[in-house]
């Protein structure tokens, strides 16, 4: 683990100031899109941003950018000049991002769509991909800029939560590394726009080393191609991801070093999976999240992690169960929820409650899902209470409940248990109009994959739907 | 109805639902290059479960995932069998 420079020190360096540190000279490490690519070098001297730094600087500024690459630019140029940034993930809509733009008090936005005027009366400024003039020499920035990044929330109004890039950074070691071995190309399927991105983009930048970066609209084959073109030896995503990648030719042609793994639960049978098909390969599955920060890797090849991590305190993370929920104490946790009446992070001994169950079998513990019931369908997290809110406005429904349906493929699945008001009613009739109301109103991956329909649904002591995973 | 015709009837109607135009169905065709995205496999392979009583991805040994369309159907065929 590459330890962080303790907080007291003076100023910590900014990301620019990191890249130039890990350039091995003569290296042409770059950023690699799908359109462009651009280099460490470039980002480490370059300014990306329409506006010249002495405007940006002090400021919150919002980042919201269709290509990755655009954001990458934005998030090196901005470290150590704005006062805070908020990373805004891809599919953030209008009014998310009009909510977000008030809660963090953002003064202005940059981004990369020429129509994209964001929240009325923000001012829009262009990320460029060549460097511009205007850089910050002479300006004098923030010592510590924060960095926002939302959590992968569920439903109505998104949370924030701040982070700095000391916190952001404190995970990041060389796995795999072999002192003779070329540097590593990394390859990651996760939008760097979310935390688990955001990691491995910091990786890179400050290893000093490529990443290739793909997002939504790049079919996986094609990205598959890339990383075979450039020779990739890291690569991260998601088990979904992963699952995903097995099933495409296209991985028989990569000869990685080093998988990865976190995001979701990583079962035993895809840790196997990835083992047959690339065995000599190194494979650690991660745990992290968006408040907590990253936790650890497990890289013995099992599902779970060994139950004495419990015990073992390396001075950076310590864990805990608590009526079968992980938690989490670290160096790496963000400071806290941005708005005025977010709740606390962390207790007063500043423990973050991960709220993902875990149950000791042996010397093992294993994660069994999250305790709100939150549906965690290939990373993106559902809210029950939002899907059945949508079924139960359907004429001649009277009740539902929406449960996580275990997949194979994508971690869970929605899935929905139906009464109807009338029991002898029709239910093909009805199945037929829950689906077409819930495709209207919902995304795909909140549309239930499937609907039951039954006589009653339990209602438990405290009159709340009992909720279980099916 | 043959397994082979029950899985291409699930395919149809989850591309049908999810709006995705889906490829002529051979042995050869790669199940990425079908128009099913992963969100469409996830819920086929949920609904051949629930229609079957299996999901060889769930149960398999084999840690092979199937690459093509004609491995898919071998794949259910073998815990069918």
């Amino acid at each position: 683990m590459t330890a962080s420079p303790p907080e007291a020190a003076g100023p910590a360096p900014s990301l620019k100031d990191r890249i130039a540190a890990a350039l091995v000279s003569g290296a042409a490490s770059a950023l690699i899109g799908a359109e462009r690519s651009v280099t460490l070098s470039g980002l480490a001297d370059g300014w990306f941003l329409s506006s010249p730094a002495s405007e940006v600087a002090g400021r919150c500024v919002l980042v919201r950018t269709r290509s990755p690459l655009a954001a990458a630019l934005a998030l090196t140029s901005l470290d150590g000049i704005a006062g805070r940034l908020i990373l805004c993930p891809p599919d953030l809509d209008a009014t998310q991002l009009a909510q977000a733009a008030a809660t963090a008090g953002a003064d202005l936005m940059v981004g990369d769509v020429e129509d994209d005027e964001g929240p009325s009366g923000l001012a829009h400024h262009r990320i460029a991909f060549e460097p511009i003039r205007g850089g910050p020499d002479g300006v004098a920035g923030a010592p510590a800029t924060e960095w926002a990044l939302f959590t992968s929330g569920t439903s109505g109004a998104p949370k924030m939560v701040a982070h700095t890039l000391q916190g952001l950074t404190g995970a990041i070691g060389q796995p795999g590394a072999v002192a003779s071995a070329p540097p590593p190309v990394w390859a990651t399927f996760y939008d760097i726009r979310r935390y688990g991105g955001l990691q491995m983009l910091l990786r890179a930048l400050t290893g000093g080393v490529s990443l290739l970066l793909t997002d939504a609209r790049e079919p996986p084959a094609g990205f598959l191609g890339r990383m075979r073109d450039h020779g990739v030896t890291h690569l991260a995503g998601t088990p979904s991801h992963w699952r995903r990648a097995l099933m495409s030719p296209a991985l028989a042609e990569l000869s990685p070093r080093y998988l990865r793994l976190s995001g979701e639960i990583a079962d035993q049978a895809v840790l196997d999976s990835l083992r047959a098909r690339f065995p000599q390969a190194a494979i650690g599955h991660a745990y992290a999240s968006t408040e907590a920060g990253v936790g650890f890797e497990v890289t013995d090849g099992l599902a779970g992690f060994p139950a004495a991590y419990l015990e073992r305190d390396d001075g950076t993370v310590a864990m805990r169960v608590v009526d079968g929920t992980l938690q989490l104490r670290s160096a790496r946790t963000a400071r806290g929820y941005l708005g005025a009446d977010a709740p606390p992070l962390g207790d007063a001994d500043g423990w973050v409650d991960t709220g993902d169950l875990v149950e000791r079998r042996g010397e093992r513990f294993h994660f069994l899902g999250r305790r709100s019931g939150v549906i965690n369908v290939g990373g993106l997290k559902i809210s029950p209470e939002e899907v059945e809110a949508v079924i139960n406005a359907c004429p001649g429904v009277r009740m539902s409940r929406v449960v996580g349906r275990a997949s194979p493929l994508l971690g869970a699945l929605v899935a929905a248990e139906v009464v109807l008001t009338d029991a002898a009613g029709d239910p093909a009739g009805a199945r037929g109009l829950i689906m077409a109301h819930c495709r209207a109103t919902l995304p795909p991956h909140k549309t239930p994959a499937s609907i039951r329909f039954v006589e009653a649904l339990k209602v438990g002591a405290a009159g709340k739907l009992e909720r279980r995973l099916a | 109805m043959s397994l082979r015709s029950l899985i291409e009837d699930q395919m149809r109607q989850v591309a049908a639902e999810q709006q995705k135009r889906l490829a002529p169905l051979s042995d050869e065709l790669v199940l990425l290059d079908s128009g099913l995205d992963s969100l469409c496999f996830a819920i086929v392979v949920a609904r051949l479960e629930d229609e079957l009583g299996e999901d060889p991805f769930a149960t398999s040994e084999d840690i092979d995932f199937p690459i093509t369309f004609g491995d898919f159907v071998r794949f259910y065929d073998r815990v069918a069998a």
